[in-house]
């Protein structure tokens, strides 16, 4: 079972406590009516399924209730990081240069 | 006493006798034994016939890793297992054994047959043959093959068993209770650390347990052990779980430990748990799994009475026990030579011990040429004799196996060694790699995922010296990252015996390679010509060998044949063994019981049971309930002599002609409160809600951002900033969700607040052209008239002198009030309400009268007559779309060209040719009955009921292109015959909503 660090609660805490909750940093857009077709197709079902490091969605629904966004390796199922809703993609080679330093330690 | 038993030796308790039964008869055993040490002492190594050929088989190892002798125990009905394995099981006064896979008896097995058709059935036969006749497969060929191929038999009663669950958290875990484990824990302990110790064995001590030579730190092995045993105990920040498997070594340094707690009793105390499963989340953990004995693979090895020399020296040592009384050695390993040496001092005859190296450390060759042993070096097993028990072994020089005859050497039982292999089980599930040792000829852990250490044998270090060396460094190491400062210290060895040994592959034979029968898998049957074979027929990756032959793939998970198994493909192969690699391992280590993983989580406790504050007055009402989500509803209130069709007809006429009740407490309630709260709801749901007047309520429909129906219903404005949100019954949950989601991480500048509200209210439902006789005397602060208060109105007044939110609703057609109240104050309201109802005829039903009356006025239930692939419009509720919305949640969506496209499954109601037929719901429909199978489907039945109001069944259905069919006959081809019906509107009853102000 996964430990993971809720951004909002500042604390790592059991998976049991959280939920998945998809790929992140796909926004809504403003106006869906402005898109084709295919622009409303991507949107709604074509995602990354990444093999590796991949950005997405949790809830911490048993505690705080927050959405908040992590990346994720989804080969070892490590977290690299997790941060609140609204912030930017985290940049993924400081993230791995990171990593890398703890391991080695 | 047996003959086989030394008095006074091991640690079994010689003066506490115990009886148990096997196969029904009565044997004698001692207190500390195990089934297969109880066994072994009363002469008896044939335990059990093989998987697939019924080859008679007796106990192989001593440990947790045991092929062969799987027994069934039983301490009768719901208490039977099946797979047990006699070197785990412990002898208690009355246990009760059974051998499996035999018939009649384990001396005379019927199913032998299949070993004399061996050449017939190789590696994947079922997928050559027995491919004719086709329809065979099914109904003889599988059903006789599973009847001969098994194990034991599952039970067929209930477990009668409880089991327990419980967390636990350390600084430092040991895994494996020997002498680098124990060593291990010591170091962390006295520095301080929370330490967790588990062993899978009824004592602490592994290979200490069968050490009698060495002494540690001065003192004879078991001296030590006592001593530190008695200190780990000691210790407050200890914890020792023997009995105790780690079977998984999960994210984060998470284990899960099994621990037996009743197996070994006679008597178990009445609510012990049989076992329980810790759910460790250790700050380091320590692998101190130890080593596990090979077998060597050559013809005849399978037979009762040849056995691992360790595990020789296992049952010698630890529980008194001579194996035999005039042994056999073959070997690849110096440790065998210990067991020979050992056993020959306890007054077994060692006739020889065969070691196929040609050349050995002279230090064993002195020991054996003392002890009068014959040496026969570069020697090699040809064959072996005896039909339920080895009586003779072929031995003959490697060189010249083509040639020579061989020796022959009576003997009753065979020891032999092809090593040791580091058991990396549990390092291997956290994806840690293995990397291929040369020098000791074994996969030693490499890079580590997780904050662990592996220590002694498991890294591939020999003997007593080394393993309580590296088991306290690394404890001291594991203690250190988990913040502690541990000293270094490591006990002193003398008398520790040295070892190597090769590993080879399979043994050369003389016989021809078809008639050669060199088990590598003993429990699956697995032979060497399985493994060429499967080599020959295009498997190159292991993975594809281990699927094809089933080797490893029996309970014990290929824990003795793995690396013969790859070394012999990897010859096959002509690669080297690394580049061929093993197959992955996979929790659990070993068989763990389904109740361990339950745990708590059985009958009654399985899930919530969630009641709403009515729910004692149905019971004592005689409701009969049904689950709705996780809630349980009152279904139907049956009088005495009433069938559910004779109540629910009764509930419904008196609700249409009366006043019916029905407790709504489990619609799910959202609070949606702030400035943006209609703005919010305006996206959200499909209707227009900016608008909606103070007091007043509208049906709202929930789409998902694809299009279709999520959940629906009433949402009621109670001031410009507030709205009473309700949704489905099993829907409230994921709708808080989806709102909390979109409100979170789409609109996160809209001031709204979202409250669950479900359990805080209870809601009664009152429907009927009397509901507003019965209610108006007990309401305070609203009028209830047409003017004051019009149907789809709410208001916050008393009822029955509780504050209390009444809505003016219907799911039913006829005149409807919905009373919350809060829960606390809820069953005595119902109570009111039923003893005033009595003069205006009221009656109470349940969730089936609700279903009827609601499908007789066309009124969907979301998940019922919607299926996530169903449109407002497809559904007819094209009228609650809020057109002139610029966008609301799926709004974009429902004009992708699937969606509006013409032939959709639309809502339809459908009346049978016969009123009496009520349609099966789920029912197929198609055009034609008569065209020809499949026939072509064009929708479903979603609702079907007998409508008491219109004296005649009633459907709903999805139906292709339906509101295009209005009057067209369909058909529904059953089992029973063809029923057919006609397309009608989706409302039965009251089409002009006139009774809703009756």
């Amino acid at each position: 079972m996964l430990l993971i660090h809720c951004p909002y609660c500042a604390a790592t805490l059991p998976e049991l406590e959280f939920a998945y909750a998809g790929e992140a940093h796909i926004a809504r857009p403003a106006d869906p009516s402005t898109f084709s077709d295919e622009q409303w197709r991507d949107f709604l079902f074509i995602r990354t399924n990444a093999r590796g490091l991949h950005f997405e969605r949790w809830r911490h629904v048993h505690g705080c209730g927050r959405f908040f966004n992590a990346v994720r390796d989804t080969v070892s199922d490590k977290f690299l990081t997790t941060y609140k809703a609204g912030e930017p993609k985290p940049e993924l080679e400081a993230l791995l240069k990171a990593a890398g330093k703890d391991a080695a330690e | 006493m047996s003959a086989l038993r030394i008095p006074g030796k091991g640690r079994v308790d010689h003066a506490q006798p115990v009886r148990f039964t096997f196969d029904g008869k009565s044997y004698q055993g001692l207190a500390g034994d195990t089934l297969a040490s109880a066994l072994l002492a009363n002469g008896v190594h044939l335990v059990g016939r093989s998987f697939k050929y019924h080859r008679p088989r007796g106990v192989v190892s001593a440990g947790s890793e045991e092929p062969n002798a799987l027994v069934g125990v039983s301490r009768g009905s719901g208490r039977e297992e099946p797979n047990t394995r006699a070197t785990m099981q412990e002898v208690y006064d009355g246990l009760a054994a059974v051998s499996q896979n035999r018939w009649p008896c384990l001396h005379f097995d019927a199913g032998a047959g299949a070993d004399v058709l061996h050449r017939l059935l190789p590696a994947g036969f079922y997928y050559k043959t027995f491919l004719w006749p086709k329809r065979f497969w099914d109904r003889v060929y599988e059903p006789l093959i599973r009847r001969a191929a098994g194990l034991g038999v599952a039970p067929s009663e209930p477990d009668a068993d409880s089991y327990a669950s419980r967390y636990a958290h350390c600084d430092v875990l040991v895994v494996g209770g020997g002498p680098a484990g124990i060593a291990a824990a010591l170091a962390a302990a006295r520095s301080g650390a929370r330490v967790i110790l588990a062993d899978e064995q009824a004592e602490i001590g592994g290979s200490l347990l069968a050490e009698t030579g060495a002494r540690i730190d001065g003192q004879p092995a078991w001296d030590w052990l006592a001593a530190a045993r008695a200190e780990l105990e000691g210790m407050a920040n200890v914890r020792l779980l023997p009995r105790t498997t780690a079977i998984g070594y999960y994210h984060q340094n998470m284990v899960g430990l099994a621990e037996r707690v009743t197996d070994h009793l006679a008597a178990p105390p009445q609510h012990a748990p049989r076992e329980r499963m810790w759910r460790v989340r250790a700050g380091q953990v320590v692998l101190a799994q130890g080593a596990i004995e090979r077998p060597l693979v050559f013809h005849g090895n399978d037979r009762p009475g040849v056995m691992l020399a360790g595990a020789a020296r296992t049952y010698l040592h630890r529980y008194g026990v001579k194996v035999g009384e005039r042994a056999v050695v073959v070997t690849s390993h110096d440790s065998a030579w210990q067991t020979a040496f050992d056993l020959a001092d306890a007054g077994v005859s060692v006739a020889a011990i065969a070691d196929v190296r040609a050349e050995v450390d002279s230090a064993l060759l002195a020991g054996a040429q003392q002890r009068g042993i014959e040496i026969l070096l570069g020697h090699t097993v040809t064959g072996t004799s005896g039909r339920l028990r080895i009586n003779a072994v072929t031995l003959a020089a490697a060189e010249l196996v083509a040639t020579a005859a061989g020796r022959v050497l009576r003997c009753d039982v065979l020891l032999m060694s092809g090593g040791w292999t580091p058991s990396l089980h549990l390092f291997s599930h956290t994806q840690g790699r293995l990397a291929w040792d040369e020098a000791s000829q074994s996969f030693l852990p490499g890079e580590r995922t997780e904050d662990c250490h592996i220590a002694g044998a498991g890294r591939g270090l020999w003997g007593l010296g080394a393993a309580l060396a590296d088991g306290a460094a690394m404890g001291a190491a594991a203690a250190r990252a988990a913040g502690f400062s541990p000293d270094m210290s490591a006990p002193t060895v003398e008398g520790d015996p040295a070892g190597s040994g090769v590993t080879t592959t399979e043994l050369p034979g003389n016989r021809a390679a078809h008639n050669t029968r060199a088990f590598v898998d003993f429990q699956n049957d697995v032979t060497a010509k399985d493994i060429r074979l499967a080599v020959h027929e295009g498997m190159r990756s292991i993975e594809h060998v281990k699927r094809y032959t089933t080797t490893g793939m029996a309970t014990d998970q290929g824990k003795l044949a793995g690396m013969n198994a790859l070394a012999i493909a990897a010859e096959t192969l002509g690669a080297p063994l690394p580049a061929v690699g093993l197959t992955t391992f996979r929790p659990p280590y070993t068989p763990t019981t389904f109740g361990a993983f339950a745990g708590y989580h059985q009958g009654e406790t399985f899930d919530v049971t969630r009641k709403t504050p009515i729910d004692p007055w149905a019971e004592a009402s005689g409701a009969v309930f049904e689950p709705v989500s996780l809630w349980r509803r009152a279904r139907y209130f049956p009088k005495p002599g009433e069938d559910m069709h004779a109540a629910v007809a009764r509930e419904c006429r008196a609700t249409r002609s009366a006043v019916g009740m029905m407790d709504a407490s489990t619609l799910g309630k959202i609070e949606v409160v702030g400035p943006d709260a209609a703005e919010f709801l305006n996206r959200m749901y499909t209707n227009p809600f900016t608008r909606l007047g103070v007091g007043r309520c509208r049906y709202g429909v929930l789409l998902g951002e694809d299009g279709f129906i999520r959940d629906d219903g009433v949402i009621g404005r109670l001031a410009a900033d507030r709205f009473h949100v309700t949704t489905t019954t099993g829907g409230a949950p994921r709708v808080l969700n989806m709102m909390e989601d979109y409100l979170q991480t789409e609109w996160p500048d809209l001031r709204v607040w979202l409250t669950s509200t479900t359990e805080q209210w209870v809601t009664v439902a009152l429907n009927g052209p009397n509901a507003r006789r019965l209610l108006e005397p007990l309401v305070e602060g609203q009028a209830l008239t047409d003017e004051a208060f019009p149907h789809m109105s709410v208001s916050e007044c008393r009822v029955a002198g509780f504050s209390a939110r009444l809505f003016r609703v219907s799911f039913t057609g006829e005149m409807g009030f919905e009373v919350n109240v809060p829960a606390r104050h809820g069953l005595e309201l119902w109570e009111l309400l039923a003893a005033a109802g009595q003069e205006h005829g009221l009656c109470v039903y349940g969730t089936e009268a609700m279903h009827v009356l609601r499908a007789e006025k066309g009124f969907i239930i979301v998940g019922q007559d919607s299926d996530g692939t169903v449109t407002p419009d497809d559904a007819g509720l094209g009228w609650a779309i809020g057109r002139r919305k610029s966008d609301f949640v799926g709004k974009r969506s429902l004009a992708r060209p699937d969606l509006v496209a013409r032939n959709r499954k639309q809502l339809v109601g459908l009346v049978t040719h016969d009123p009496r037929t009520v349609l099966e719901e789920g029912a197929q429909i198609v055009e034609d009955p008569n065209q020809p199978l499949p026939m072509t489907m064009i929708g479903h039945v979603t609702s079907s009921y007998w409508s008491e109001a219109l004296g005649r069944s009633i459907a709903l259905a999805l139906v292709e292109g339906g509101r295009m069919r209005m009057g067209d006959m369909l058909y529904l081809p059953m089992p029973e015959g063809t029923h057919s019906a006609r397309v009608t509107g989706t409302v039965f009853y009251d089409p002009q909503g006139e009774r809703l102000s009756a």
